[in-house]
């Protein structure tokens, strides 16, 4: 049974339980922080225990507790499961998934309430209302009524009625409206089918809970014990679960992403105090569960202490903590409380980043005796390997292009189209232009290409499009002839298609400010992809207006293989070998004198390679050199010539003193 | 021909110009794209005609909302030079002119709808002012040169296009040769002026006209002032500033060496927020056009607006998109234009279409509701259900014309009333009969609750409006309804006492409460309120009309590439309907794409991970699935395979942005992301 209480349940449980590492240790820091991940032994029930509740922060990590895996008693409903604050249907396990979704948020459980664990280990779960939970708070003390309102004041939804009794006027106000924003633009998941999980923001853009280094591992274990293949083998046996139906989708998903939730409830809770302690300030801007679980084991911290058990905890606990130490009234006015959430917030993140301690294990790479792939073997084990969900892949793909003579439409009403989603687009990009294309002038951008510049861009326009002879002197004056023969000849007509615009090479503002302003151009249609994180923070107000983009998710799940195969990745090895070929194109344009020179430095080169104290030649040495062979007749000559390989990077010279 | 190469990143394609036929037109595109392109080249022209209208009209009003502005703008312009028109050589005026006559213009945040403006306004003085008009945007001038460079193209272009006589000595003196500083612009100018001169000489002002919306910009301005004031006596200028924050700006970003040469006067422009009302006022709360939104899409829209950019312009271009999705998917929009056309192509409908209309919920409800032998005549004969259709959009046009009618009454009400609780803008309003029965609200109760306490002359007041609004050539269907009101209106002045609210004046009248419906509309349209408020969904063809995809709208427009990728990485399922991926006990399954693997297992890491634990932890959860016990493979025997598929699921992290090489320790990468989700 995989109960997880928080460490106040643990030290209430006594020594009857105790912390146990779950796998191996992970070298350094794993000492300290060993895993809390407490297993109910057996003994466990043999003594008497007093009753203690934990809070368990969603309803899913009730399902989590609960779910029928979990040595068969624990079924919903049937191990003496009452629901007080929650309709029924929860229970049944079959509500409506926008009501789960919201459910997961109104309600939590005081599970266990009695964990009188007799023989056959019965648990007693239950549903508690967030009335309850907050009324429980606020008996114990203000911090937590404090914590809960900040909490209940970003939980718009959810909590407006309960805020109403508490926060003043304004506050209201301000939340219904945000309640109106959120159900008009927010909500978009929750409707649409396609993102089934509506992921809230607070998840993604939560706070960085410092974390140790088995976890990984931890939940790599974890995640290979899930059953995958169990689950074909069981819906082979029970035949067709509607798989399509929006109803049934959304509920897998808000399940799914529940069962996340309560994963990570479990991490946080058993992260050890110290690092816990980092993140137990309420977060102001996020609702995000991290936070809500700092809160609730502190909160646990402090029942803790109000029962004045004494406890034997294994760890090294420091036990005054900070935050407890300013406890603050009820009566408190909200708004000086955010400000005082906001500093306090600040001060968190600092303290997490000001630690140069690194608490991973200290293996490299070097000791796995792997050798480092180069690109080509890389791309020849990748095709080993075998394809997976090529059905479902190509289903995805098909729905989107089904879309292509849309895009063709609104190209010409004047939209500029990105795609946006997980997966390489460029396949698909390629198929539009390919399928559609095929008959009008078009320029297609790598813009992963490494060293892609807008002035690249600019100049495949004018000199290859528009047949322009002639140089410009900046890539604003180039843009401007480009925008003049755009506008004055009607019939010129141009499909540009970028592929990563949000490249590093051209995410700068002024690129993408010509960029912007070469979309706007009636007769050019610009049609783009973007994969980074951050990407739509390139453009402000007005280059999305120039730009007038139309957002398409295109999530292809293909792998970025061309994207990515310029990149001097971390793991792969660097062939060199276009190095060696630019090189051998640069000296071929050289004069044989040149070349003479590069030899000669060379050969040099070579002949010292088993020095190691070996400091480069001099340049007066190979002045001499030069001389000698009849290559150079002054060292102006010499200079300017050096001066072209350091252009092209054949070679470094450095100061010695 | 490939696009992949190691030595370049841009490829063009041009096809031969014997293959390059005429590429399809737009048409041809919007009726590719769908199975049932029933009438799609109807639907097209009706679609493209439409947003023509919709456009030009947009451009009216927005016209109509800056003459004001525009005027007050030229007045100031006409003035500032005045004095060196009359070549008066006085102290006064000399002191004056030493100062660069300034208009700053205040604009608001709305960025985005400055171009706009400005272009208008360029065009409005370039007729009304001189030709010499120089528009430069901050964004196209990062320097001094640029800035002085394109202040003089663009006013030798001006030149030329006011004299073309003699343009090409004034194109082969200026362009490229000429070194752009002030002394030459001086120079040209007199030589214009010399030209000219004896012709035109009141036509001699140039005004540069310039948008100043990013700060950055200013350094590089003010050298340009200082030199200008020098010039000032030969060469008349007047700058013209927009401004998007405050007029503090000016004086925080130049020096005060600048700006006391500067002599600023204020203009401030509309706000956005009224611009938006009278578009929608114009646009939507109309029959002139027949394409309406549903409430949800209004709302996406005015939200965006309101939460995002105050921008007009985004919220017509919001609007031109539901336009296009509306002809695009629905293949009855073509029954959306003008009435009697409308009910000319019903005639011409094919079978295909009747079926489509039969298959309309709202068409459904209508069917239901009637006898049975006329249920099955609609149900069965194509002419019939033509006849009915035909009605019903006369009906439905009927009810659009009563409906913005009454609605502008009862906004007339509650906005008078104290807290507004049905809104403070007719827009809000709108909403709310649009989306439901607003009479079954709380808000309309309270509203009524408040109607109730109004005094006297407020309450005359309002009457008085509505009965304009009736009278009004929109209203003319009520003609009978404001005899009724006038009536009332003048039993009701006779009334005295100041301090009679509408519920003492009724009790007077009736010597009994009245029921909420009678107290509050029983005086103004003589029907009932709620026929005319119904909402629109309940009205029967209301598909035909109205756009009510709101998601579609909302993901194109304010799309969130961030869930899109997270909900990816943490929930394939929702992408790729298998299976083995629908784990419903914790986690994403082990049979999950690398790269969600991968992701799912640098969530448990702090700002730094360990490629070795990573690659390990990868290979158990790999090796899982392929059967073999996880703990037989040893740490050092990781499959060349699974070491591959890792590595590019890493790149592939790097490459959205998680993660990045970090130097701090050998082997190890950084997070670049908050927290865990």
């Amino acid at each position: 049974m995989h109960l997880v209480p928080t460490r106040a349940a643990a030290t209430r449980l006594g020594a009857s339980c105790e912390p146990r590492g779950r796998e191996r240790n992970w070298g350094g820091g794993a000492r300290a922080c060993c895993s809390l991940r407490l297993q109910f032994r057996g003994q466990l029930g043999a003594r008497p225990l007093p009753p203690c509740k934990v809070y368990v922060r969603s309803p899913l990590a009730v399902r989590r507790l609960l779910r029928p895996g979990a040595r068969g008693a624990l079924l919903p409903g049937k191990g003496g499961c009452k629901a007080a604050g929650l309709p029924g249907a929860l229970r049944g396990g079959q509500c409506p998934a926008s009501y789960l979704v919201n459910a997961c948020w109104h309600c939590r459980l005081s599970a266990m309430s009695q964990l009188e664990l007799k023989r056959n280990k019965v648990l007693e779960a239950r549903f508690v209302a967030d009335e309850d939970v907050l009324k429980h708070i606020s008996d114990n003390g203000g911090v937590k009524v404090r914590k809960d309102r900040a909490q209940l004041a970003l939980n718009i939804k959810r909590f407006v009625k309960k805020l109403e009794n508490i926060s003043d006027d304004d506050e209201a106000q301000e939340i219904l409206e945000e309640q109106n924003y959120v159900a008009v633009l927010g909500a978009c998941a929750e409707d649409s089918l396609r993102n089934g999980s509506s992921a809230g923001g607070g998840e993604i853009y939560s706070f960085q809970t410092p974390k140790r280094s088995g976890k990984m591992a931890e939940l790599a274990s974890e995640l290979a014990q899930t059953p995958g293949k169990n689950v074909t083998f069981e819906s082979s046996q029970y035949p067709e679960k509607p798989a399509s139906t929006p109803q049934s989708n959304k509920k897998y998903s808000a399940s799914n992403k529940a069962q996340l939730k309560s994963k990570k409830n479990e991490f946080v809770s058993t992260t050890p105090y110290r690092l816990r302690k980092r993140l137990s300030a309420p977060s102001l801007r996020s609702d995000s569960e991290s936070d809500y679980s700092a809160s609730c084991s502190e909160e646990e911290e402090e029942e803790d202490k109000d029962h004045k058990e004494t406890s034997d905890v294994i760890l090294d606990q420091k036990t005054p903590s900070k935050t407890r130490a300013a406890p603050a009234s009820k009566k408190t006015p909200a708004k000086k409380l955010k400000e005082e959430m906001t500093s306090n917030l600040v001060e968190e993140y600092f303290e997490a980043h000001s630690s140069s301690k690194v608490l991973t294990s200290d293996r490299t790479l070097q000791k796995l005796q792997k050798r480092k792939l180069d690109q080509q073997t890389l791309l020849v084990l990748l095709n080993k390997a075998p394809p997976a969900f090529t059905a479902e892949l190509k289903e995805l793909n098909q729905q989107h292009e089904s879309l292509f003579s849309k895009w063709m439409l609104q190209l010409h009403l004047g939209f500029s189209i990105v795609l946006y989603g997980l997966g390489s687009k460029r396949d698909l990009l390629e198929k539009f232009r390919t399928s559609l294309l095929q008959d009008s002038v078009h320029l297609v951008v790598n813009g992963f290409f490494p060293s892609i510049t807008v002035r690249s861009i600019l100049n495949s326009i004018t000199e290859e499009v528009l047949d322009h002879v002639g140089t410009f002197r900046s890539p604003l004056d180039q843009l401007d002839l480009i925008m003049k023969r755009f506008k004055e000849d009607s019939s010129l007509e141009l499909y540009l298609l970028i592929h990563n615009l949000d490249s590093k090479m051209l995410r700068g503002d002024k690129s993408q400010q010509i960029l912007a302003q070469l979309a706007s151009l009636p007769n050019i249609h610009l049609i783009a992809s973007i994969d980074h994180i951050n990407a739509p923070l390139m453009w402000d107000q007005a280059k999305q207006s120039l730009y007038n983009w139309l957002w398409y998710e295109t999530t292809t799940f293909s792998p970025y293989l061309e994207e990515t195969s310029y990149e001097n990745s971390l793991l792969v090895q660097q062939s060199g070998s276009l190095a060696l070929s630019s090189l051998t194109h640069v000296l071929h344009s050289l004069t044989p004198n040149a070349r003479g020179i590069f030899r000669l430095l060379a050969q040099y080169h070579l002949e010292n390679k088993d020095n190691p104290s070996y400091p480069g030649l001099s340049f007066q040495d190979f002045y001499q050199r030069c001389r000698e062979a009849f290559l150079v007749n002054s060292d102006l000559t010499l200079r300017a010539q050096l001066t072209e390989f350091r252009d092209h990077k054949l070679i470094r010279t450095k100061r010695v003193s | 021909m490939s696009t992949s190469s190691v030595s370049k990143g841009c490829f063009v394609f041009k096809p031969s110009s014997k293959k390059r036929r005429i590429s399809s037109s737009k048409a041809d595109y919007f009726s590719q794209g769908k199975n049932d392109s029933e009438d799609s080249g109807l639907r097209f022209a009706s679609c493209q005609l439409l947003w023509k209208q919709i456009n030009s009209e947009t451009e009216k009003i927005q016209e109509e909302l800056n003459k004001q502005l525009f005027d007050n703008l030229i007045r100031f312009l006409r003035q500032s030079h005045s004095e060196f028109q009359t070549k008066t050589t006085e102290w006064m005026c000399r002191m004056k002119s030493s100062e660069i006559p300034t208009a700053a213009l205040v604009l608001g945040v709305n960025v985005t709808d400055h171009d706009v403006t400005f272009k208008s306004l360029s065009e409005v003085l370039q007729d009304n002012v001189t030709p010499y008009v120089v528009s430069l945007q901050a964004k196209e001038c990062p320097g001094i040169k640029h800035l002085l460079q394109k202040l003089m193209g663009q006013l030798m272009d001006c030149y030329v296009d006011a004299d073309s006589s003699e343009e090409e000595e004034c194109v082969n003196i200026s362009q490229k040769k000429i070194r752009c500083s002030m002394a030459s612009l001086s120079k040209w100018y007199e030589n214009v002026t010399k030209k000219t001169g004896s012709e035109t000489p009141s036509k001699k002002r140039t005004s540069s006209s310039r948008h100043w919306q990013s700060p950055p910009v200013v350094v590089i301005f003010k050298d340009m002032e200082i030199i200008s004031s020098q010039h000032i006596h030969e060469f008349p200028l007047v700058l013209i500033f927009g401004i998007a924050t405050s007029p503090m700006i000016i004086h925080r970003l130049l020096p005060h060496s600048v700006s006391s040469l500067l002599c600023i006067e204020l203009f401030q422009s509309l706000s956005c927020k009224e611009h938006l009302a009278t578009v929608i006022d114009k646009l939507l709360l109309t029959t002139q056009f027949p394409f309406k939104l549903s409430e949800k899409v209004l709302q996406v829209l005015i939200n965006i607006f309101l939460y995002h950019d105050f921008s007009v312009q985004n919220f017509i271009k919001g609007f031109q998109l539901s336009i296009v999705e509306h002809f695009y998917s629905q293949p009855l929009s073509v029954l959306c234009c003008q009435l009697l056309e409308a009910k000319k192509r019903v005639t011409s409908l094919s079978h295909n279409q009747c079926e489509n209309i039969r298959s309309l919920p709202s068409f459904r409800r209508y069917v239901e509701s009637q006898v049975s032998e006329k249920q099955i005549a609609l149900l069965t004969e194509d002419s019939f259900l033509k006849e009915v259709t035909q009605t019903l959009l006369e009906d439905l046009h009927i009810y659009h014309e009563n409906y913005f009618t009454v609605l502008r009454c009862l906004h007339v009400f509650t906005t008078s009333l104290p807290k507004y609780p049905l809104g403070k803008q007719i827009r809000e309003l709108h909403c709310a009969c649009l989306g439901k029965s607003v009479w079954e609200t709380e808000e309309y109760e309270s509203a009524i609750q408040l109607l109730r306490m109004l005094a006297k002359d407020e309450l005359v007041a309002i009457l008085q409006k509505c009965a304009e609004i009736f009278i009004s050539p929109s209203g003319k269907q009520f003609s009978n309804t404001v005899e009724k009101l006038e009536e009332f209106l003048a039993r009701f002045q006779n009334l005295e006492g100041k301090h009679v609210t509408y519920c003492q004046i009724l009790s007077v009248e009736f010597r009994s409460v009245p029921s909420v419906e009678e107290l509050s509309f029983s005086y103004i349209p003589c029907c009932s309120f709620r026929s005319y408020l119904a909402p629109a969904e309940m009205q029967t063809l209301n598909e035909v009309v109205y756009f009510n995809t709101a998601n579609t709208l909302r993901e194109h427009l304010n799309a969130a590439p961030r869930i899109a990728l997270h909900t990816a990485l943490n929930n394939p399922y929702c992408y790729l309907k298998n299976q083995t991926l629908k784990s419903d006990v914790g986690c994403i399954s082990n049979t999950a794409p690398d790269i969600c693997i991968v992701y799912k297992l640098h969530l448990e890491c702090g700002r730094l991970i360990n490629l070795v634990d990573w690659l390990e932890a990868f290979s158990t959860v790999v090796t899982a699935v392929e059967g073999t016990d996880p703990e037989a493979v040893a740490t050092d025997q990781v499959d060349e395979i699974i070491h591959a598929r890792f590595i590019r699921a890493v790149s592939e992290l790097e490459l959205l942005g998680f993660i990045k090489p970090s130097k701090q320790k050998t082997d190890h990468v950084a997070r670049l992301t908050w927290g865990g989700c």
